[in-house]
């Protein structure tokens, strides 16, 4: 442990208002701590620069799941525990609840949490491919009211993001409409689990009459933010996968990434994975995808 | 006799219980009265001149002890073999994290804050951090060739060979830094009495090596040292020397002082500052016949040893020893050496210089069989070592081994045939390839050549006038079974239940120097001497005419109670004796370089993932004779979690280095491979016994570190037909060599009506 405890204030207001209110009050003076699953990690390593916590792991609003018949509202708060043994995550959102579990070991998916993975912003959580190509919707909360936005807008560079000093993430919503996609993630790591992602892909796609109908294609770390690959989607709809296609998706791919050389991989590998992963899932897809 | 067959049976281990339920007390667990905490102020450079130090402001000084290299009050070295590493550097500075100052404060979090606010200013000079480099000599950085140690065997005329050969074959084989990964980081607490002298207590493998470099540092003698080994929490061969160097600097802070001091580790400095496995390269060019059979050849073996000389000239003793492998040489020269860089000294690391070199044999006898058009499995049983021929250093090998047996139940036990078969279809499509490999090799139990003599270690038993009998060695658990399995030879050498025979914490005020707990020697050498000792007591009472030849505990117990009441205690030593027909010649490398090898063939499969260019180990089988398994569970775990760690060695585990610093210094970034990495780990043994061994017991700590490298690499060139010649092998370097274009596609199979 490179930290002194002493350094730091960690405060527990116990409820929604009197976080919203801190944070209103000393803007950019906190940083919101739920799981505290990266939070501490830094900490640990000496590096954690935030000295003020404020802790929300115990607001309720905060942890709610939430069934609606056109769309689930996950609390920002809610654990990849909670996320992946939800019955409705599981059986319509499979790529959000393999993420989940594919996140850390059992004891980061009990303290981690799905908003804070999203606020964090590394383009190696391995649970925002998923939540693109879901069509996820962010409620922000703050003092001054709540926001809805589209999550693909969130993200605006290498750990930067449109959340304001004063605001929470309340809430991530994903639309009830992909359960009759074809669906499939796989993970790269340096080991088969409790590993950061080299290259993390999660795929939806949905093929009629032999041809693509729809394709939503996410890529984890190979770009400073969550990618969705949306040239290559507009390419690949309407077609029919063949050799000549994989081929063209492969090259448009490699368009769209920003892949770098760093202490897990480097960028040339990073490509080829990325294209290969694509390439696997078209090549399932094609097989599989008619009858899912 | 009520006990029998007590070495040979699963029984508990003795501190298990303490450790299962947290009773153990680890150095961290303990807490002395106005105890400080230590830190280090390290090198933030790979070579210089020390201009200033700074003590930064933000920092009250005031309130920390603050030691530099001027409060050493003997000899500024960590004393060792050549005792050229300084405790703390004082002029110049050879690698990044060496010691320059030292902290104290009672307040631990606010030592960090202190190590940071201190600079220090260098006149940088050049620095070497590769073999390759350290060769070109550009600048010296050690002595006056940058070279430790060369070792030189040579064996027939190998200068003869090339022109009868039918074929020559070369080539290069390179081996990574390897970290230990010990659960417990490096750690001791130290205290200074002017009359007591220094007490150290440690996570740490050998007390008598900390013993002798404090006795050096302080300038002080052997009774005014105190050295206590705390329940250690793995050690790997890394707290072999380096609890020298934690030691020395705790105890000068408790002197300086006047209050104990305690320094633990953190994962982040234990990884950066501490020892790894000696990065090397080894070239061979061998002449074989048309059969495939071994000529001669030369064999070139280079470790990279670091800044300083610590412990490289044995490590690289043994590499060099274990160069040829299980297999007949009539000629060889084998050229070694260790050489300098601007690194944090490489130290002991299970295995010790063996699994580098003979990850190197293994993957050019497949090399052979290829070049020679022979199977791996024919150009290994055509070149095997039998009973009678000689070894590259001329040992006559007396033992009855049959290596050529011991393959084909390895081949027969992992279905080799069937297999190999059975992937060469396979492998015509799709998007995963399969391969197996094997691996043949030897593994020397105990210190090399007249290490053992050197040793002179001497073991002691006493007994208590309850009747237990308390075993009295130097020789330390941490975690693969010392403790159970001295208890259980001396228990079966008196006759006497397994719970009447304990083991004192090594404290050197109490055991006797057994000899450093290393190099697979405690079970065989160690061992043998504690049934000594045991049997001695037998024979105190036996002379004495308090005991007879069939005893029951109850009348041991009697028999010991009586001698204690007219004598006082009752204590029995052994001393280490060479075997009489045992011959070393140190000068030319020649002779009898160990008491007794373990022999085994491993056999890897894996399967290749040409999606994301990863190797998985599917089966593993460990087959080795190691003479006699004292204890079925322990041995076998030694063996599975060796072969666990050397997966990691050949397949997840990279140092990323940076003049000389390691930067992937956290567990995040290092990768060692975890549960659902590994693959079923098969372990088998065969048990031929052993003369020089207790109860025939041969060593096996280091064996499995030895064998599934090059088992692996040969597998995964049997799966994709590249010859991959340096680990770790990463799927960055497979996908490298197995695709250079890295936009060429894999060919995926797509559904009928599809394309």
């Amino acid at each position: 442990m490179r930290a002194d405890p002493a350094d730091y204030r960690l405060v527990s207001p116990g409820s929604l208002q009197g976080v919203l209110s801190l944070l209103a009050a000393e803007p950019a003076q906190w940083l919101p701590i739920a799981g505290g699953t990266d939070v501490m990690v830094l900490y640990s390593a000496g590096k954690l620069a935030n000295r003020n916590l404020i802790d929300i792991w115990n607001i309720p609003e905060l942890r709610q799941i939430e069934v609606f018949p056109d769309r689930i509202s996950i609390g920002a708060a809610s654990t990849y525990t909670a996320v992946r043994n939800h019955n409705v995550v599981a059986r319509e959102f499979p790529l959000l609840a393999t993420a989940a579990s594919w996140t850390g070991g059992i004891a980061n998916q009990n303290r981690g949490t799905l908003g804070g993975n999203i606020a964090n912003a590394s383009p190696a959580a391995d649970s925002l491919p998923a939540l693109l190509i879901y069509d996820a919707v962010l409620t922000l909360i703050s003092v001054r009211g709540e926001r809805r936005v589209p999550y693909r807008t969130f993200h605006t560079g290498y750990k930067q993001t449109i959340l304001a000093a004063d605001e929470l993430i309340l809430n991530i919503s994903l639309p009830r409409r992909f359960s009759k996609y074809f669906s499939h993630a796989r993970k790269v790591g340096a080991r088969n689990a409790q590993a950061i992602s080299k290259v993390y892909l999660a795929a939806l796609g949905q093929v009629a009459n032999g041809a693509i109908r729809d394709v939503r294609l996410a890529l984890g770390s190979v770009a400073p933010v969550p990618l969705r690959l949306n040239g290559t989607e507009k390419m690949l709809t309407g077609k029919e996968i063949a050799p000549s296609l994989i081929d063209a998706a492969r090259k448009s791919v490699l368009k769209e990434i920003r892949p770098i050389d760093d202490i897990r991989s480097t960028a040339r590998y990073r490509s080829a994975v990325a294209c290969n992963l694509v390439t696997e899932f078209l090549a399932k897809l094609a097989a599989e995808g008619a009858t899912a | 006799m009520t006990v029998r067959h007590i070495v040979g049976a699963s029984v508990p281990r003795k501190e298990g219980w303490d450790k299962v339920t947290g009773a153990a007390r680890y150095v961290d667990d303990m807490v002395l009265p106005g105890m400080l905490h230590g830190a280090t102020v390290r090198s933030t450079i790979g070579r210089g001149k020390i201009k200033q130090i700074h003590f930064g402001p933000g920092v009250d000084w005031n309130e920390y002890v603050v030691v530099s290299a001027k409060d050493i009050p003997g000899k500024n070295c960590i004393s060792l073999i050549l005792d050229d590493q300084p405790c703390l550097a004082s002029e110049f500075v050879n690698h990044p994290e060496e010691p320059i100052l030292l902290l104290a404060h009672p307040d631990r979090p606010k030592l960090r804050k202190a190590v940071e606010a201190v600079s220090i200013e260098y006149d940088p000079l050049p620095a070497l951090h590769t073999i390759e480099e350290s060769e070109r000599q550009s600048t010296i950085i050690w002595g006056s060739d940058n070279t430790f140690k060369t070792f030189l065997v040579e064996k027939g005329d190998v200068d003869a060979v090339w022109k009868e050969a039918a074929h020559i074959v070369e080539g290069e084989y390179l081996t990574g830094a390897q970290e230990q990964l010990y659960i417990e980081n490096n750690g001791v607490i130290a205290a200074f009495g002017p009359k007591s002298g220094v007490t150290v207590w440690g996570s740490l493998q050998c007390p008598y090596y900390v013993h002798k470099a404090l006795m050096t540092l302080f300038a002080l003698p052997e009774e005014k040292v105190r050295v206590v080994q705390m329940e250690t929490g793995g050690a790997f061969g890394g707290k072999e020397e380096y609890p020298s160097m934690i030691a020395g600097h705790a105890a000068l802070l408790a002197m300086k002082s006047g209050r104990p001091v305690k320094i633990v580790y953190d994962r982040m400095e234990d990884m950066a500052a501490t020892t790894k496995r000696h990065p090397s390269r080894t070239r061979h060019r061998t002449a074989v016949d048309r059969h495939g059979r071994i000529l001669g050849g030369e064999i070139e073996f280079t470790i990279d040893g670091g800044a300083y000389a610590t412990l490289s000239s044995v490590v690289l003793s043994r590499g060099t020893i274990h160069a040829g492998g299980p297999y007949y040489w009539p000629n060889v020269r084998i050229r070694t050496k260790a050489v300098a860089t601007n690194t944090p000294p490489h130290g002991a690391f299970r295995g010790f210089g063996a699994p580098q070199s003979l990850f190197a044999m293994e993957r050019h006898m497949d090399r052979i069989a290829q070049v020679v058009g022979i199977s791996p499995v024919e150009v290994r049983r055509r070149n095997f070592l039998k009973s009678g021929q000689t070894t590259t250093t001329e040992q006559t090998i007396k033992e009855n081994i049959d290596l050529d047996r011991l393959l084909k139940r390895a081949l027969e036990l992992s279905d080799y045939a069937a297999k190999k078969k059975r992937f060469a279809e396979k492998n015509k499509a799709g998007t995963h390839r399969k391969g197996i490999g094997i691996a043949a090799f030897l593994h020397g139990a105990g210190f090399t050549g007249s290490g053992e003599r050197y040793l002179n270690s001497l073991v002691g038993a006493e007994a208590g006038a309850d009747g237990t009998v308390r075993v009295l060695v130097s020789s330390a658990e941490f975690g693969q079974g010392t403790n159970t399995v001295l208890c259980q030879i001396a228990a079966e050498a008196l006759g006497l239940p397994y719970e009447n025979v304990s083991i004192a914490q090594p404290d050197t005020t109490v055991v006797p120097n057994s000899g450093p707990t290393v190099a697979s020697r405690t079970a065989m050498i160690v061992g043998k001497l504690v049934q000594s000792a045991a049997r001695g007591i037998k024979e105190t009472l036996t002379k004495t005419g308090l005991l007879h030849d069939d005893y029951s505990p109850e009348q041991f117990c009697a028999g010991c109670k009586e001698y204690i009441a007219t004598h006082g205690a009752l204590k029995s030593y052994a001393r280490y004796q060479a075997p009489p027909d045992v011959y070393w010649d140190d000068e030319k490398y020649r002779g009898e370089a160990y008491a007794a090898f373990a022999w085994a063939v491993y056999v890897a499969e894996v399967t290749v993932d040409l999606t994301t260019y990863s190797v998985t180990v599917d089966d593993f089988v460990a087959l080795q004779e190691v003479g006699r398994v004292l204890h079925p569970v322990l041995a076998e775990g030694q063996i599975t979690g060796g072969v666990a760690q050397a997966i990691g060695f050949a397949l997840y585990e990279n140092v990323v280095w940076q003049d000389g610093r390691m930067m992937n210094n956290q567990m995040t970034n290092y990768i060692m491979p975890a549960s659902m990495d590994l693959p079923p780990i098969r372990v088998f043994f065969e048990e031929n016994g052993n003369v020089h061994g207790a109860h025939g017991a041969k060593g096996i700590g280091e064996l499995p570190m030895d064998g599934p490298a090059p088992a692996i690499v040969n597998a995964v060139e049997d799966a994709t037909g590249v010859r991959f010649c340096s680990i770790p092998l990463l799927p960055e370097d497979l996908f490298e060599t197995v695709r250079p274009e890295f936009n060429e596609q894999v060919v995926f199979p797509l559904a009928r009506g599809t394309s």
